[in-house]
């Protein structure tokens, strides 16, 4: 149990704050520290393949690449005045997005206190074998299985796209 | 206290211990094997035929000043270095490398010679190895120097790149083993054909060995594939702003990668720790000597191949060795369908 609040409250306090950090390079490094933490609650699950996948893919290659992308716009640190003036003043986005968080919360409330603060049991026969889960998603869910891949084939093809076109044009202008 | 709970702690302190005298044996091994290649001598002042060689180098490390640019983010120029140590570490904690002992009857159920037996091993190393590329990417980019920048990211780019073909790799003889687990893959492979050919997975799986080795020398940045690091000589590399013990733990990383690369073959394709003549739990024997012929072949490659340029070295990876693994996937699956598995 000591475990579970310890993932958790890493995981909690390093979401927190990825948003509250100033410099965007050390929200990612807290992000990637929240999927560690997430991967370790999986693993208390009892589900180490679905641990060890989290790390290889969203920690690992998604993360990866979203810090190149931070690395590369080079986005100077957040100046905390004006940042806080600009809040306040400027009209539209800051409201909407507190009427956002409200309605988060009033959600994540509800949502909490709708099983009287039990956690279901698993149902029986809970898939965490990686045969098991390989059956599954290749006999009931391989339909959403290839479509997933054909998106990734679209999305791959949209970069290498993407990139050529912005160097071609740099070349002939 | 359990004797087996003491065993264990001493177990993990002991593999702690042994990498970093692992690391410290490569060096002096690099350096006399590239002597002898070159024919020259090599290290011959420290200690009776520069033994001792290792020894000094980490004194000097240990004294020289340590650096910081004044533009460099503190934070991350402190904490890259850690991460690339402790996942080269960390790596290596799922590897077995020994039959169950009971150390001559010590203890009363036999510890299993693996720091945690984990029955997704093979994927913890591949996970490990992923977060591997921080390490270099944060030095890069932490460093606030051009030719640290490009050259961190050009050297996470390769690691990212053969990636692919190591797990790929790894997934083939997942197909022919049937288990994501280490010590069960080692086990599969004791005994022998015909009496005298070791049932080792490399005769089953020669092409997946080769780009195993292949990919696994340029996830180490290593021998043919050091471009980022000999970027050092013609320009810079990621680590060309750190000095004394940050830079010490960049290279600590990069030996103790080499030898979690060349465990994890002995592993997979050359059958662990079973060999001839020798009683199963001295085992780590057999381990170690293969281990040890896999890392002189690493450093025999270094100082005999010419360095691939960065976009050979790229190209290489994407169209050659990610197509290579992908049919090498298939035609192990066909294999093990239709011979039954």
């Amino acid at each position: 149990m000591t475990l579970f609040y310890l993932f958790g409250a890493i995981a909690v306090v390093a979401s927190l704050l990825v948003i509250a950090q100033r410099n965007p390079m050390y929200s990612v490094l807290l992000l990637i520290l929240s999927f560690g933490a997430l991967s370790g609650l999986y693993v208390l699950l009892e589900a180490p393949f679905v641990a060890v996948i989290q790390i290889i893919v969203y920690a690992g290659a998604i993360m990866v690449l979203f810090l190149f992308v931070v690395m590369l716009l080079n986005e100077p640190k957040e100046d905390t005045e004006e940042a806080r003036l600009r809040l306040v003043v400027a009209p539209g986005a800051a409201q909407m997005g507190a009427i956002l968080a409200v309605a988060l919360i009033g959600e994540l409330g509800w949502a909490l206190t709708r099983t009287g603060g039990q956690s279901g049991a698993f149902p029986a026969g809970a898939v965490t074998s990686v045969a098991a889960i390989g059956r599954l998603l290749f006999n009931d869910y391989s339909f959403p299985f290839e479509v997933t891949s054909i998106l990734i084939l679209v999305a791959m093809v949209g970069a290498v796209v993407l990139a050529r076109r912005e160097s071609r044009r740099s070349d002939g202008a | 206290m359990t004797p087996l709970l003491i065993a264990q702690l001493g177990l993990t302190l002991f593999v702690f211990v042994m990498l970093l005298n692992s690391a410290a044996v490569m060096v002096y091994v690099e350096r006399k094997v590239a002597a002898l290649l070159q024919q020259r001598l090599g290290p011959y002042l420290v200690g009776p035929k520069g033994l001792l060689q290792p020894i000094a180098d980490v004194i000097k490390l240990m004294f020289k000043e340590e650096l910081r640019p004044r533009a460099a983010d503190p934070f991350l120029f402190a904490l890259a270095p850690m991460i690339s140590a402790t996942a080269a570490f960390a790596a290596f904690a799922v590897v077995p490398f020994g039959a169950d002992t009971t150390f001559f009857g010590l203890l009363d159920e036999p510890l299993r010679l693996q720091v945690a037996d984990v029955n997704v091993a093979i994927l913890v190393i591949f996970a490990i190895a992923s977060m591997s590329v921080y390490g270099i990417v944060l030095a890069g980019w932490s460093s606030n120097s051009k030719y640290s920048l490009l050259g961190g990211l050009r050297s996470s780019a390769q690691m990212i790149s053969y990636e692919l073909s190591y797990g790929l790799a790894l997934a083939s003889v997942l197909v022919v083993a049937n288990s994501l687990s280490l010590t069960d893959i080692v086990n599969r492979q004791a005994g022998t054909w015909f009496g005298f050919v070791p049932r080792w997975l490399v005769f089953l799986q020669p092409l997946g060995f080769l780009i195993y080795m292949t990919a696994g020398v340029a996830e180490t940045n290593r021998a043919p594939f050091d471009f980022p690091e000999a970027e050092q000589e013609l320009v810079a590399g990621y680590h060309t702003e750190y000095s004394s013990m940050s830079f010490a733990m960049f290279f600590l990383a990069e030996y103790i990668n080499m030898v979690t690369v060349s465990a994890v073959a002995t592993d997979l394709f050359l059958g662990g720790w079973h060999g001839p003549f020798l009683p199963l739990s001295l085992g780590w024997i057999w381990f170690l000597l293969k281990v040890g012929a896999i890392l002189f072949f690493y450093v025999w490659m270094r100082w005999t191949l010419p360095r691939y340029r960065y976009d050979q070295l790229m190209s290489f990876g994407w169209k050659v060795l990610l197509p290579l693994s992908v049919v090498n996937l298939l035609v192990t699956a066909a294999g093990v369908l239709y011979f039954g598995g």
